[in-house]
């Protein structure tokens, strides 16, 4: 359809998003972006060239159908808008909020090329907001194929496989170990930039979809792979993750107040111990807080240890800022709250009390050699450079491992040297029922990119399942 | 639904409870442990598992009315479910014939030992049994474990019955021969343990339950060095080689938390136990 393009000169400045001020969020665990309002949405969705070849669905891993959904918003329709999205991407108020889609869609928007790329996160948040606001309406079911899907882990990509296949008429049960459903959008990322109710919301979507979520159901445990297969499921999808915690195993690391990022942020998260005793599960930090890594886990980190009160919160990295693998806008956030990062430091051991609680960390100055195998600069300890912080607390965030319990429980399984499933573009693994995606095949990556996973999967599952005779 | 099918009151604030839970009875093993929730903003607590019916479907467990989350659960009655109940987790313990077992529980692990002691039976080995309590009245099973055992002692720390604290032990051990040792209960009392079976050389293995939040690898809270590696009490154990564990680390980190567990019990013997009933 040639719908009339907007003529008007282009518009170079994006609708900046409303926030909390830092002075106030640096204090509550409320969201800290607050969201477009319906004429800030429309001004933003204005910008948009609508291109008749459009770059940016190209950059999305789900592919979502950009120029459409953007164009329903500009002449308000925002039921067909979230609908559009929600043809390919069942989690929008995730996406909308926890995507970098800077490295995505918005990096390959036309109008990015003369100033800012449209906000499609924004507007995508924008939508999906609208609707949960309304009412979700209740999905179409499709007719039943009689093939049933496990799904194990109910994460970003198993969620999305799981409402992919409900969406085309399978049985399916997605198991979670722990106790609520959402995996690291649940345990791992903060309230204040991804409130749990609205991963509840989307869970309960997919719930709608017919999808029969098991909690504290440990696959490779409470069942391994093959009895599932006995059990009467026709496939599996394994979207276990990356969720061991990694240690610098030095000295003093096992003191208390020493958490990795993960016990840090489950507690906090998952258990809520931001509202303790309110709710059962402590968390201490003390005043005077480190994080050691650069990623947005040590962003996360830093900025609930400011939430929960600490007066000083420091951010300790081994390379320059420059190579910090944490999105730009999570670490303007941090750096507006207050927060302050020691660039260019290793810690090298951690000093205890009497009691076994930490109280100073030892590190050393790096500095940056050649280039190592990751392409970034390798930092190297300048002798001599070690000094003392003070500090009531640390938390190790430099990286997270993938799950083994799958691996070591499934017989016939291909796993790499790092311990992650192998599996082709398409999730298909080395045996002939099982799939895989996220993070347990690629390592610690994005939220999007284990959904995207998790859709390829999806649609690779459903050719096999109506091959497969029954 | 993990629904409780039996209880009973072993001791003074002790407690059994038999759960409904066929796939968890299905795979259980001795040695291995639950995590269980048992309320909205509950915590997640590992409990060890006591006693296997695959044939009803249940497990049961022994718990100490202590903290916050064990006093709560003293208050449900048969009939009622546990929101929340993960398992089998842990590696299980290595059941097989060594020969000559001795075996020494405390507190409220005397619980999982009389699975741990019927298994070690049935495997051949012939089996001494040590219990052992503060005093007299919080001891339990005592018949079902001298029945199970080959010989059979009890002990507790004011002499109140059997023995006066750990100290026969040391004649014991060098009497008789004993192939391997398995000590469960309170850290203080397994390195007691330990410190009498390691002149002697018995190889012996402890069961270790720091403190832990998911229970399945994920968040390290419950490390524990031993023989100078670190390792995570949830998915390497919860059985250790007891010569080579840092009992004086893993008392301080099991203390972590110890004002926050304290408001949390006050609060709720304040408050939370009526709004409980």
């Amino acid at each position: 359809m040639a719908e009339a393009k907007p003529k008007p000169k282009l518009q170079k400045e994006a609708v900046q998003m409303p926030k909390q001020k830092p002075e106030v969020r640096r204090h509550n665990f409320v969201e800290v972006a607050i969201g477009y309002s319906e004429e800030q949405a429309l001004a933003e969705a204005n910008r948009c060239l609508q291109c008749p070849k459009p770059k940016c669905v190209s950059g999305c891993p789900v592919e979502v159908e950009i120029p459409a959904f953007i164009k329903f918003i500009r002449e308000g329709n925002y039921d067909a808008s979230v609908k559009k999205v929600k043809e390919k991407n069942s989690l929008p108020a995730v996406c909308g909020r926890v995507c970098p889609q800077e490295e995505q869609c918005q990096k390959q928007c036309v109008v990015g090329k003369a100033g800012d790329p449209i906000s499609i996160g924004r507007l995508e948040r924008f939508v999906a907001d609208w609707e949960r606001q309304r009412g979700i309406d209740p999905p179409k079911k499709p007719a039943p194929t009689g093939r049933k899907v496990a799904i194990i882990g109910a994460g970003p990509a198993g969620v999305t496989a799981a409402a992919d296949l409900a969406k085309l008429g399978h049985e399916v049960v997605m198991f979670e170990a722990l106790h609520l459903p959402g995996g690291v959008l649940m345990y791992g990322i903060p309230e204040f930039r991804l409130p749990k109710s609205i991963v509840q919301a989307e869970i309960d979507y997919v719930k709608k979809l017919g999808v029969e979520v098991r909690v504290d159901s440990l696959v490779g445990r409470t069942y391994t792979i093959p009895e599932l297969m006995k059990k009467g499921f026709d496939a599996v999808f394994v979207g276990t993750g990356a969720g061991l915690p990694m240690f610098m195993k030095i000295p003093g690391e096992n003191l208390g107040g020493v958490y990795s990022a993960n016990e840090f942020l489950i507690r906090v998260n998952l258990m809520k111990s931001y509202e303790f005793p309110n709710y059962d599960t402590p968390i201490r930090i003390g005043k005077h807080v480190a994080v050691i890594g650069g990623g947005n886990v040590a962003m996360d980190s830093a900025r609930c240890a400011l939430r929960l009160g600490a007066e000083e919160v420091c951010i300790v990295y081994r390379r320059s800022r420059e190579e910090m693998p944490a999105r730009l806008e999570e670490i303007e956030n941090a750096e507006e709250e207050g927060i302050v990062c020691k660039f260019l430091a290793n810690p090298v051991r951690f000093i205890g009390d009497e009691k076994g609680w930490v109280k100073a960390m030892e590190c050393i100055c790096m500095e940056l050699g050649p280039p190592d195998e990751s392409g970034r600069r390798r930092p190297v300890p300048i002798k001599g450079s070690e000094f003392v912080m003070d500090i009531d607390s640390a938390i190790v965030a430099i990286g997270r491992t993938p799950n083994p319990i799958i691996q070591r429980t499934t017989e016939g399984l291909q796993v790499t040297k790092y311990g992650t499933i192998v599996a082709d573009e398409n999730g298909k693994t080395s045996i002939e029922c099982v799939y895989a995606g996220g993070d347990i095949v690629t390592g610690e990556a994005t939220v999007i990119s284990a959904m995207g996973a998790g859709k390829k999967a999806a649609r690779a599952i459903h050719e096999y399942l109506m091959k497969k005779p029954k | 639904m993990p629904e409780i099918v039996s209880l009973r009151e072993l001791a003074p604030k002790i407690k059994l409870f038999e759960v409904k839970a066929p796939e968890i009875s299905d795979k259980a093993k001795p040695g291995q442990f639950i995590i269980m929730v048992t309320e909205e903003k509950g915590e997640r607590i590992p409990l060890t598992i006591a006693d296997i019916d695959s044939e009803k479907g249940t497990i049961s467990f022994v718990f100490n009315e202590v903290g916050k989350t064990t006093k709560q659960l003293g208050h449900f009655k048969k009939g009622d479910i546990i929101p929340n109940v993960l398992g089998p987790l842990g590696t299980p313990s290595e059941i097989k014939n060594f020969g000559r077992v001795l075996c020494v529980a405390g507190g409220v692990m005397i619980g999982p030992m009389l699975l741990q002691v019927r298994a070690l039976c049935q495997a051949g080995n012939r089996v001494t049994t040590v219990i052992g309590a503060r005093i007299k009245k919080l001891l339990f099973f005592e018949d079902e474990m001298k029945t199970a055992s080959h010989k059979f002692y009890v002990a507790t720390d004011d002499g109140s019955e059997g023995y006066s604290g750990l100290g026969f032990l040391k004649d014991v051990v060098s009497k008789e021969k004993f192939d391997r040792c398995v000590a469960m209960g309170p850290v203080v009392m397994m390195k007691s343990v330990c410190e009498y079976t390691k002149p002697v050389g018995i190889p012996t293995v402890v069961t270790l339950m720091p403190i832990m939040v998911d229970g399945m690898g994920m968040c390290g809270a419950c490390r524990v060095t031993v023989g100078g590696e670190t390792k995570f009490g949830c998915v390497d154990g919860p059985e250790f080689n007891g010569h080579l564990v840092d009992f004086d680390e893993l008392t301080k980190r099991q203390r972590m938390f110890l004002p926050e567990e304290r408001l949390s019990s006050l609060l709720w013997e304040k408050v939370g136990g009526e709004v409980f009933g």
